[in-house]
C-alpha cells in the first residue's frame, strides 16, 4: 500500500490549488463557486489524511523527499514529508475541523461582496496549506516555513476588514510578537545545525546525534524552540496578540486562534519530546510557563464582557494547561488535550459566531440574554461545549485535562492545585458566559429580539458535528483507572514518545488508584460547583455594572499591554527619534557637512594660489620636484 | 566577447539616446539596447565556450595596465541581476515624464555600460576607471532630475565617494608597485604578498570606497538622502545595482586579496555592520517618507551582507552570493511600488496616503508579496538569503563574537518586520482619504512588470538549489584563495 502513502503531497496540494483559483480568479467566481471550490480542496485533503491515516494505523510511517531545499557542503535541508502517528493526527485534526469550518464560512460570509468573499477563501485556503507544511516537515526548516506561513495568513485574516484601521493593528501585532518568538525558533535552528549539521527530525533525534549534544546544547535549544512557542502558541510574556486576534472574522477565530494554528508550539515541543525529556531545566520552565498562564489568563477571562474576547482568553488559559502537559512529560496528554480542545473550542468559536450572526455583529454578552429559546441548535451545542471544557464527565475535556492534572499531580503537588484551581475558574467564567448569553430575559433591543433567528443549516451541521465529537472524543483516551487497555491514543501515539518513556522508565511512579479516585473526584467536584455557582448567580443577575476596585484591573487585562506599550514601544520609537535627530543629523552629518564647508574654504584659499601669474606656477613646480625628490632618496633602500 | 559586449551595448544605445530629439523615441532606444544586453547575458549564462566570456587587449602599456575583462561565478550573478532588472527598470521609467528624456535615458545607458564593465573587469585599474563611470551619470541624474534637496544631496554624495575613491585609487597603485610584474591584473593582485602591518593599513585605503559605497555605518549618511532625493528610477538602479558594487568589490577585490586583513579587521568591520544593521532598523520605524523607510531598511540589509563576507563562513558566503541577487530583485520591486504610488497619489507621505487596497487591489496584492519578502518570509527569495547568512554567522570559526552577532542582527528580523508592516498598513489599508479616493488600480503593464520581479521572488524562495549550485563555485574559488594565503 505504498501508493496511498505517496498521495501525501496532495493533502497539501488541494489547498495550495484552491489558494490559487480562488486568489487569482476572485472576481471572476460566484459565491458559490468559490465556496465549493474552497471547502471542496479541503475536504479532499481530509479523505487523504483519513486514507494515509488508516495506513499509520496499522504502522507504516515514511518519509517522502519531493527535492533538495537547500545544500551547502555538509548542510543538506530535504523538501520532505514525514508521516507518522503525530503528524497523521494533526492531519486530521485540520483538516477535519478546517473542513468544517470552511462550510460554515460560507453561510456566516455571505454578507461579503464576491471577490471579498473569494479573497476569504483563498487566505483560508492558504493558511491550511501552510498549517500542513508545519506538521508534515521531516525536518525544523519546512516545520518553520509552515510556522511563518502560518502567521502570514494569520495576519492577512485578522486584518481581513482592512479598512477598520483597529483591525490592522490587530494584525500588526500578531505578526510582530510572533516574529519574536520566530527569533528564538530560527535560533534553535543555527544552534543545531552549528553543532550537528543537521535539522532532520530522524537525524537529530538518533541515539548518535543526541550523544554528541551536551546538556547545555540540549538545555539552550530546547529553551530557544520553546520561546518560538511562547510566540506563537501565546503564552506568556507573549501571549497579548490573541485576544486583539478576535478582530479577524469569527470562524478564522474558530480555525486559526483556537483550534490550529496556536497548538503550533505543542506540536513542535511534542516532536521534540526528546529534547525535552533531557532537558529538565527546560521541562520545568515549559511547566511553570504553561500554568502560570493558565492561571493568569483565566483570571481575565471572570471579566470581560465580549463574547469572543472570553473565548480568546479560555483559548489562552487552555494552552497554558498543554504546555504544564508537555513540562511534566505527560505528552500523549497534551496532544490529547490539542484535540479535544480543537474540537469544543471550534465549536464554542463558531457557537459565538452563530450569535454574533444573530445579533447583527453585537458581541457584548451584556446586550443579550435569553437566547436559548431563539437559537435552540446553538445554544444546546455551545451547551455540549461548556461542560467538555469544564471537565465534566463524560465528555471530551475531562478526560484530556485529568490525563495532564494527573500527571501534574506525580510532578509536584503545587502544579496540580494550582491546576485545579484554574480548571474552577474555567468552568466559572465559561458558565458565566453561558448564563449570561442564553438564560435569563433578552436584554438587546427590541428590532434586535425581532431580527434573532437560528442560523442556516449550512452553520448549524458544523456545530453538531462538533458537539458530537467534543462530546464523545475522550473515550479515545480513557485513563487504566477507569478501564484497562482503554487509552486508544496512548497505544496510538506510543511510538512517536518511545525514547522519552525509555529515558524516564527508571523513575515515572504510578499513582495508585484511589489517589486517582480522589483526584478526579476534587476537580470534578470543584468544577460542578462553579458551574452551579455561576449559572445561578448569571442567570438571575447578570454582571452589568462597570467592574471597580480588582474586577476593574481583570477587566482591563491586569494593564499589560499598557505596560508593554510603556516598557517597550514608547522607549523603542523614543531611541528611533534620538538616533536620528541627535547621532544622524547633528553628529555623522554635522561631520560630513563641516568637512564639505572644509572642503569649499580650502577651495575659496586655494584660488589664490592660481594667481595667472606663470612664474608662481613655476615656482611650485620646482619646489613640488624638489620635494618629490627628497622623499624617493629618503625611501631608497 | 561577451563582456564586451555587455559594456558596448548600453554604451552605445545610451549615446544614441543622447541624439535622439524625441523623449519616447529615447527611451524606447535604450529599452531596446538593455533588452539586447539581455539577450547578451542570457547567452553568457548558456555558453559552455569559456573564450566567449574574456576579453584582453591593451590598455595603458606604459603602466602595465590591460583592457582585461572576464566573466567570472562572481560576476555572472550580478551581470545577470543588472541584465534582468535593467529592462524592467527603464520600462517603469518610460511611464514618467522628465525633461529633457534623451539626456535622461542615455545617462541611465551609460550606468549600465558603467555596471558591467565594473563586473567584468579584471584589471584594478579598469575596475577604477569604470567605478567611476557609474558614478558621473549618477550625479547627474540626481542633481539634474531629483527632489527639492537634489542639489545638497548630490554634493554630499559627491563628497563622500569622491573622498572614497581618492584612497581606493592610491591603494590600487600601491598594490599594483608591489606585484611581481608591476601589472592591475587581478591573478597579480592575489599573488601580492605585503607585510602584516602593511596590508592592515592598505587593507582601509580600498576598503573605504566600498564601506562608503554599501554602505556601511558610520559612512552611510549619504545613502537616505540621495536614495530620497534621486528620480525613482535612478534610485531602483542605485540601490538594487550600484550599492552591490561595494559588496562585489569587497569580495573580488578586498577579500581574495587581502585575506589576513579580513581576518584580522573581521570583526571590527562585523561590529560596525550589526550597529549599522540596529541604528538604521531602528531609524526606520519613524521615517514618514516612504522612500527613506526604504533607504534605512536597505542600510540594513546591507549591513548584514557585510557581516556575512567578514566572519567568512562558506555558509555566509553562500548567504551574501545568493543574497546580492535576492536583494536587488526585492528592492526594486520595493521602488517600482513606491513610484507607482507616487505618481498616482502624487505623495510619498505616510501619513497621506491609505486605503489603497481598496482602490488598487492588484497593487496591494504585489506591494504585500514584494513586503514581504523584504522582511524574509519563507518561501520568497529573502528567507534563503537571510537563512544562509544567519546560520553562516552563527556557526562560523574565524568570528569570536559568532553567537552575539547573530542575536543582535536577529533582532534587525523583528524591526524590519515592525516597519514593513506599518508602511504596508499606513499604505495599503484603513480608509481613503481626498488624495486616495479616486484612484483605479494599475495598468497591465505595470502589474506585468511587477508580476515578472514577484515570479523571481517565488521561483528563487521555493527552489534555490539550482543558483546555490551555481554560485558554490564562487565561494569555493574565494575561500581556496583564503586559505592559500592564512598564515601557518
Amino acid at each position: 500500500m505504498k501508493s496511498a502513502l505517496q498521495l501525501v503531497w496532495f493533502i497539501p496540494l488541494l489547498p495550495l490549488v484552491g489558494f490559487l483559483i480562488n486568489g487569482l480568479l476572485r472576481n471572476k467566481l460566484s459565491k458559490t463557486a468559490a465556496g465549493i471550490i474552497g471547502s471542496g480542496v479541503i475536504l479532499g485533503s481530509f479523505i487523504l489524511s483519513l486514507l494515509l491515516f488508516l495506513q499509520v494505523k496499522e504502522g507504516a510511517t515514511f518519509v517522502s523527499e519531493l527535492f533538495t531545499f537547500i545544500k551547502v557542503n555538509e548542510l543538506s535541508i530535504p523538501f520532505a514529508f514525514q508521516v507518522d502517528q503525530l503528524s497523521a493526527l494533526f492531519l486530521l485534526i485540520i483538516t477535519g475541523v478546517g473542513f468544517l469550518i470552511h462550510v460554515y464560512s460560507t453561510a456566516y460570509m455571505h454578507e461579503e461582496s464576491n471577490s471579498h468573499f473569494a479573497r476569504y477563501f483563498a487566505y483560508l485556503n492558504l493558511f491550511v496549506f501552510s498549517m500542513l507544511l508545519l506538521v508534515l516537515g521531516n525536518n525544523f526548516v519546512i516545520m518553520f516555513i509552515g510556522w511563518e506561513g502560518v502567521g502570514l495568513c494569520s495576519y492577512l485574516l485578522i486584518g481581513y476588514w482592512f479598512k477598520n484601521i483597529d483591525y490592522t493593528n490587530a494584525a500588526k501585532k500578531a505578526f510582530i510578537m510572533n516574529r519574536i518568538g520566530d527569533l528564538g525558533f530560527l535560533l534553535a535552528i543555527f544552534w543545531l545545525i552549528a553543532k550537528v549539521d543537521t535539522v532532520t527530525f530522524a537525524t537529530v533525534f538518533s541515539a548518535e546525534t543526541l550523544q554528541v549534544l551536551t546538556p547545555t546544547d540540549i538545555t539552550g535549544i530546547t529553551l530557544l524552540l520553546f520561546v518560538g512557542a511562547m510566540g506563537k502558541s501565546a503564552q506568556l510574556p507573549l501571549y497579548t496578540w490573541l485576544p486583539d486576534a478576535m478582530a479577524g472574522p469569527t470562524p478564522v477565530s474558530a480555525l486559526i486562534h483556537a483550534a490550529t494554528m496556536v497548538t503550533a508550539g505543542i506540536y513542535m515541543i511534542a516532536r521534540s519530546n526528546v529534547l525535552y525529556t533531557m532537558a529538565p531545566f527546560t521541562q520545568g520552565v515549559v511547566a511553570v510557563v504553561g500554568l502560570v498562564t493558565a492561571l493568569f489568563a483565566a483570571t481575565i477571562a471572570l471579566k470581560q464582557n465580549d463574547i469572543k474576547k472570553v473565548l480568546a482568553y479560555s483559548t489562552v488559559s487552555q494552552l497554558g494547561y498543554m504546555f504544564l502537559g508537555l513540562g511534566v512529560g505527560a505528552y500523549t496528554g497534551a496532544v490529547f488535550h490539542v484535540m479535544t480542545h480543537a474540537f469544543f473550542k471550534a465549536l464554542l468559536f463558531l457557537g459565538a459566531g452563530s450569535v454574533i450572526h444573530a445579533m447583527h455583529h453585537e458581541q457584548d454578552i451584556r446586550k443579550m440574554g435569553g437566547l436559548k429559546k431563539h437559537l435552540p441548535h446553538t445554544h444546546w451545542t455551545f451547551f455540549v461545549g461548556c461542560i467538555a471544557i469544564a471537565g465534566i464527565p463524560p465528555l471530551s475535556g475531562f478526560f484530556s485535562k485529568d490525563e495532564i492534572l494527573a500527571a501534574a499531580w506525580s510532578a509536584n503537588k503545587i502544579y496540580w492545585i494550582l491546576g485545579v484551581i484554574g480548571a474552577a475558574m474555567t468552568a466559572f467564567y465559561m458558565f458565566r458566559l453561558y448564563a449570561t448569553t442564553f438564560l435569563g430575559k433578552f436584554r438587546g433591543t427590541q428590532e434586535q429580539e425581532h431580527h434573532l433567528h437560528e442560523s442556516p443549516k449550512a452553520m448549524v451541521f458544523p456545530l453538531i458535528v462538533l458537539a458530537v465529537l467534543s462530546a464523545g472524543a475522550g473515550f479515545l483516551g480513557v485513563p487504566a483507572v477507569l478501564m484497562e487497555n482503554a487509552h486508544w491514543l496512548d497505544q496510538y501515539l506510543a511510538p512517536v514518545f518511545a525514547a522519552s518513556k525509555e529515558l524516564t522508565a527508571g523513575h515515572a511512579h504510578h499513582l495508585s488508584h484511589s489517589t486517582e479516585y480522589m483526584l478526579m473526584g476534587v476537580s470534578v467536584g470543584i468544577a460542578a460547583i462553579a458551574i452551579f455557582y455561576a449559572v445561578n448567580k448569571f442567570s438571575k443577575n447578570p454582571d452589568l455594572e462597570e467592574p471597580a476596585g480588582f474586577g476593574k484591573v481583570l477587566a482591563n487585562k491586569w494593564y499589560v499591554d499598557e505596560i508593554y506599550n510603556a516598557i517597550i514601544v514608547r522607549p523603542l520609537f523614543a531611541l528611533s527619534n534620538l538616533l536620528e535627530k541627535f547621532v544622524e543629523n547633528k553628529f555623522i552629518n554635522g561631520i560630513v557637512n563641516g568637512s564639505g564647508r572644509l572642503v569649499q574654504y580650502t577651495a575659496r584659499q586655494l584660488r589664490y594660489l592660481q594667481s595667472g601669474q606663470v612664474t608662481n606656477y613655476v615656482l611650485l613646480m620646482v619646489l613640488g620636484m624638489i620635494a618629490l625628490f627628497v622623499v624617493m632618496y629618503f625611501t631608497k633602500k | 566577447m561577451i563582456p564586451v559586449l555587455l559594456i558596448a551595448i548600453p554604451l552605445v544605445s545610451g549615446l544614441l539616446a543622447f541624439l535622439m530629439k524625441g523623449g519616447n523615441r529615447a527611451a524606447n532606444l535604450s529599452i531596446i539596447g538593455s533588452i539586447a544586453t539581455l539577450a547578451v547575458t542570457l547567452w553568457a549564462c548558456t555558453t559552455s565556450s569559456a573564450e566567449c566570456l574574456s576579453y584582453s587587449t591593451e590598455w595603458i602599456p606604459l603602466i602595465n595596465s590591460t583592457f582585461t575583462v572576464s566573466i567570472d561565478t562572481l560576476a555572472m550573478i550580478m551581470v545577470l541581476l543588472t541584465g534582468l532588472t535593467y529592462p524592467l527598470i527603464l520600462f517603469i521609467a518610460s511611464k514618467n515624464t522628465y525633461s529633457k528624456p534623451h539626456n535622461y535615458f542615455g545617462l541611465m545607458s551609460f550606468m549600465q555600460a558603467g555596471l558591467m564593465g565594473v563586473f567584468v573587469a579584471n584589471d584594478a585599474l579598469l575596475f577604477y576607471f569604470f567605478w567611476e563611470l557609474v558614478l558621473i551619470p549618477a550625479y547627474f541624474l540626481c542633481s539634474q532630475w531629483g527632489g527639492e534637496k537634489r542639489i545638497a544631496a548630490t554634493i554630499k554624495f559627491f563628497l563622500y565617494t569622491f573622498f572614497g575613491s581618492l584612497f581606493m585609487l592610491i591603494g590600487i597603485i600601491f598594490i599594483s608597485s608591489q606585484a611581481p610584474d608591476h601589472s592591475f591584473s587581478w591573478e597579480a593582485f592575489t599573488q601580492v604578498r605585503l607585510a602584516y602591518k602593511t596590508e592592515a593599513w592598505v587593507f582601509w585605503f580600498i576598503f573605504i570606497a566600498f564601506a562608503i559605497k554599501v554602505p556601511i555605518f558610520p559612512v552611510h549618511t549619504w545613502q537616505p538622502d540621495t536614495y530620497e532625493q534621486s528620480p525613482t528610477s535612478t534610485t531602483m538602479v542605485l540601490s538594487g545595482l550600484m550599492v552591490k558594487m561595494g559588496i562585489f568589490a569587497i569580495l573580488k577585490w578586498v577579500v581574495p586579496v587581502m585575506p589576513m586583513s579580513t581576518w584580522a579587521w573581521g570583526d571590527t568591520i562585523a561590529t560596525l555592520s550589526v550597529i549599522g544593521m540596529l541604528y538604521a532598523s531602528v531609524i526606520a520605524l519613524r521615517q514618514n517618507d516612504i522612500k527613506r523607510l526604504v533607504a534605512y531598511s536597505s542600510i540594513a540589509h546591507m549591513g548584514l551582507m557585510v557581516l556575512g563576507i567578514f566572519v567568512a563562513s562558506d555558509i555566509s558566503l553562500q548567504g551574501v552570493m545568493i543574497q546580492m541577487f535576492n536583494h536587488g530583485i526585492t528592492i526594486i520591486a520595493l521602488w517600482m511600488v513606491v513610484d507607482i504610488i507616487e505618481r498616482n497619489t502624487g505623495t510619498r507621505k505616510l501619513n497621506e496616503l491609505g486605503g489603497l487596497a481598496q482602490k488598487q487591489p492588484a497593487l496591494a496584492i504585489l506591494f504585500v508579496v514584494i513586503a514581504f519578502a523584504n522582511i524574509a518570509l519563507p518561501l520568497t527569495n529573502g528567507f534563503i538569503g537571510e537563512f544562509l547568512l544567519f546560520t553562516g554567522i552563527f556557526t562560523s570559526e574565524v568570528s569570536s563574537y559568532n553567537v552575539v552577532f547573530t542575536v543582535l542582527a536577529g533582532l534587525g528580523i523583528i524591526l524590519s518586520a515592525i516597519y514593513t508592516l506599518n508602511m504596508l498598513q499606513k499604505v495599503l489599508f484603513g480608509k481613503t482619504n481626498n488624495i486616495t479616493e479616486k484612484l483605479s488600480d494599475i495598468t497591465l503593464a505595470e502589474k506585468c512588470t511587477l508580476a515578472a520581479l514577484v515570479v523571481v521572488i517565488i521561483v528563487l524562495g521555493v527552489y534555490p538549489q539550482p543558483f546555490l549550485e551555481y554560485s558554490q563555485k564562487a565561494v569555493d574559488q574565494l575561500l581556496s584563495v583564503m586559505l592559500l594565503k592564512r598564515p601557518s
